[in-house]
């Protein structure tokens, strides 16, 4: 069960991942066999089986409200392609 | 044709933790840029987000303040989008579980009226950081510090059907967050937040029109404003024959209207799913009820009190009630002064003007609720007018001291000797013998108006000063004498 080209854009759109033309029926055909792994999985009847938020059966630990991380601006800022007064610099966005 | 608005309001909350709702950076407003951005709130690989238990208190809080049930079990999920201000692709929030679910709450409008608006939920989740689009040689800056701030949605139904009654609602859910101390409720500093999902339908019909939302209010003169002339657009476009299109609009103050922000874009399509960084948070039914015992007095509490203890209408016990801060002060200036009633009406009144005036909060008010209880006093005793009063008041909002300081200092008191208002009395009938002449020949019914002259010239003698009851007395005596 391949997944279209169209569908196929408009993913790698939403990703952000480039896919080239050549290698569109590839990745179709690929994600195709995932879909066809989890319809697999939803033949399974789970009737009365609560759904997990998560693999493990466990519950999430909270912590303190605590300010423990110091000022690390600097070496982060090394990491930037391009920053400038303190900020990280982006190609412009508007919304 | 008749129209009716549908509004329904998300706003967002930022709650008043110390450090991030996922990591332990800092959440001080004001900091230089990106000082307060750690790897967590940089989304470095490696690093996995630890939730704040002060934000799922908070949470819990607001709930129990909404009357709402508390979601014991909640789940994160990851709102996949792309924009440089959020660093890992995707709003960490909660969708299918929240934290909050359904509630409701009254809210009071200017005609006295309540209406009950419903909480469809609220849900946890992290702001996002800022973007600044000026001066950077065509690129954007971009500061992180926002970025991981815990934040509180809260949705509510489409039940509000005014402007005014947006407005209503937004103050309470302000009042309330600020009374819990979740938040500090600035909406200058962007701590509260809200967008407004507006649509219109012919008054009687059932079906909902279709919406618009409008983002990024941050004032409450904004929302109103920018939800009528929105309201208006649809209605002018329906009655052209034209259709609304469900998008997302932005207000322009400047302009005083709404326009489209993303015209070719794509829907958004965020594919949300449970955040495998994180488990399911679970809260036991002790832990949940221990927070219930230590809420505070509520609004609505507190102005049902006002009224019955204090005897104020409901109206004033509104008014007093909206803000923490004007509760409390009414009332140290109610248990000082002993006069509730003369309490609401300086703090309602001189000092409500006096603050909007100097643009400052009640917290900052230069005159203290002690000073202002020490003036109600002296008013009860009548050693001042309230007309002089005013006088004192404008003095201590100088930094003149408190009320008896000044009324000593400049001489203000009341002259309550009955000798030097006889004087007084009798000067003024000597000196206005056509207005005597007028007073003994009318009619008995038209007299007690006609004494309004003489009282005037008499208080102007006595610069104000003199006690007014005593006036009424004595000048009626001495005019009737010469009937």
């Amino acid at each position: 069960m391949a997944v279209d080209a169209q569908t196929v854009e408009k993913l790698a759109e939403l990703a952000r991942i480039a896919i080239s033309e050549e290698t569109i029926d590839e990745v179709s055909s690929r994600l195709g066999d995932v879909l066809q792994l989890v319809d697999q999985l939803q033949a399974v009847n789970t009737d009365g089986v609560a759904p997990m938020a998560h693999p493990l059966d466990e519950v999430q630990v909270l912590r303190k409200d605590e300010v423990t991380e110091p000022n690390r601006r600097e070496d982060f800022l090394a990491l930037a392609p391009q920053t400038e007064a303190g900020l990280y610099l982006v190609p412009k966005v508007i919304d | 044709m008749e129209w009716e608005v549908v509004i329904g309001l998300e706003v967002h909350v930022q709650l008043a933790t110390q450090s991030k709702i996922f990591s332990g950076a800092s959440t001080a407003f004001g900091a230089e840029p990106n000082t307060q951005a750690c790897a967590v709130d940089l989304a470095m690989p490696g690093t996995l987000p630890v939730p704040n238990e002060e934000a799922f208190r908070f949470a819990v809080m607001f709930g129990l303040a909404m009357n709402a049930e508390i979601g014991k079990r909640s789940v994160f999920e990851r709102k996949n989008y792309f924009y440089p201000d959020l660093p890992k692709g995707y709003q960490t929030t909660q969708l299918e579980q929240p934290i909050v679910g359904a509630g409701q709450i009254e809210i009071h409008l200017e005609d006295g009226s309540s209406k009950t608006v419903r909480l469809h939920h609220a849900h946890l989740e992290e702001d996002a950081g800022k973007s600044l689009h000026e001066d950077f040689h065509g690129m954007s800056g971009i500061d992180l510090n926002r970025a991981g701030t815990p934040l509180i949605e809260i949705v509510s139904e489409p039940d509000m059907r005014s402007a005014a009654e947006a407005v209503a609602y937004l103050k309470k859910i302000h009042s309330i967050v600020t009374y819990l101390g979740i938040s500090d409720g600035d909406m200058s500093q962007g701590s509260l937040r809200c967008d407004a999902n507006v649509s219109v339908r012919l008054k009687g019909e059932e079906e909902l029109g279709t919406r618009t939302e409008i983002k990024n209010l941050n004032s409450f003169r904004f929302i109103e404003k920018a939800i009528k002339v929105e309201a208006q657009r649809q209605i002018d476009l329906i009655e052209d024959g034209g259709k609304v299109t469900q998008e997302t609009r932005l207000y322009d103050a400047d302009k005083n209207e709404t326009r489209s922000m993303r015209s070719k874009e794509v829907a958004n399509d965020y594919r949300y799913f449970p955040c495998p960084d994180l488990l399911p948070v679970v809260l036991t039914d002790d832990y949940v009820e221990q927070i219930r015992s230590e809420l505070p007095e509520l609004p609505d509490a507190k102005c049902a009190r006002f009224e019955k203890d204090y005897g104020l209408s409901a109206y004033d016990a509104d008014q007093l009630t909206q803000e923490r801060a004007t509760a409390d002060y009414f009332e140290q200036v109610a248990a000082k002064s002993g006069e509730p009633k003369l309490a609401a009406n300086w703090v309602m009144g001189e000092l409500a003007a006096l603050l909007n005036r100097e643009e400052k909060s009640i917290a900052d008010s230069p005159v203290s609720a002690e000073h202002l209880a020490g003036l109600i006093a002296r008013i009860k005793d009548n050693t001042i007018s309230s007309k002089i009063a005013k006088q004192v008041f404008e003095a201590m909002a100088n930094g003149d001291g408190d009320a008896d300081t000044v009324i000593e200092a400049k001489g203000l008191k009341q002259v309550s000797d009955t000798g030097a208002i006889e004087k007084m009395v009798d000067d003024v009938i000597a000196a206005s013998t056509s207005q005597v002449e007028n007073y003994r020949n009318a009619d008995p019914d038209k007299r007690p108006k006609m004494m309004g002259f003489f009282v005037g010239q008499i208080m102007k003698a006595s610069k104000g000063q003199a006690n007014p009851q005593m006036i009424n007395k004595i000048l009626k005596e001495k005019l009737d004498a010469l009937l």
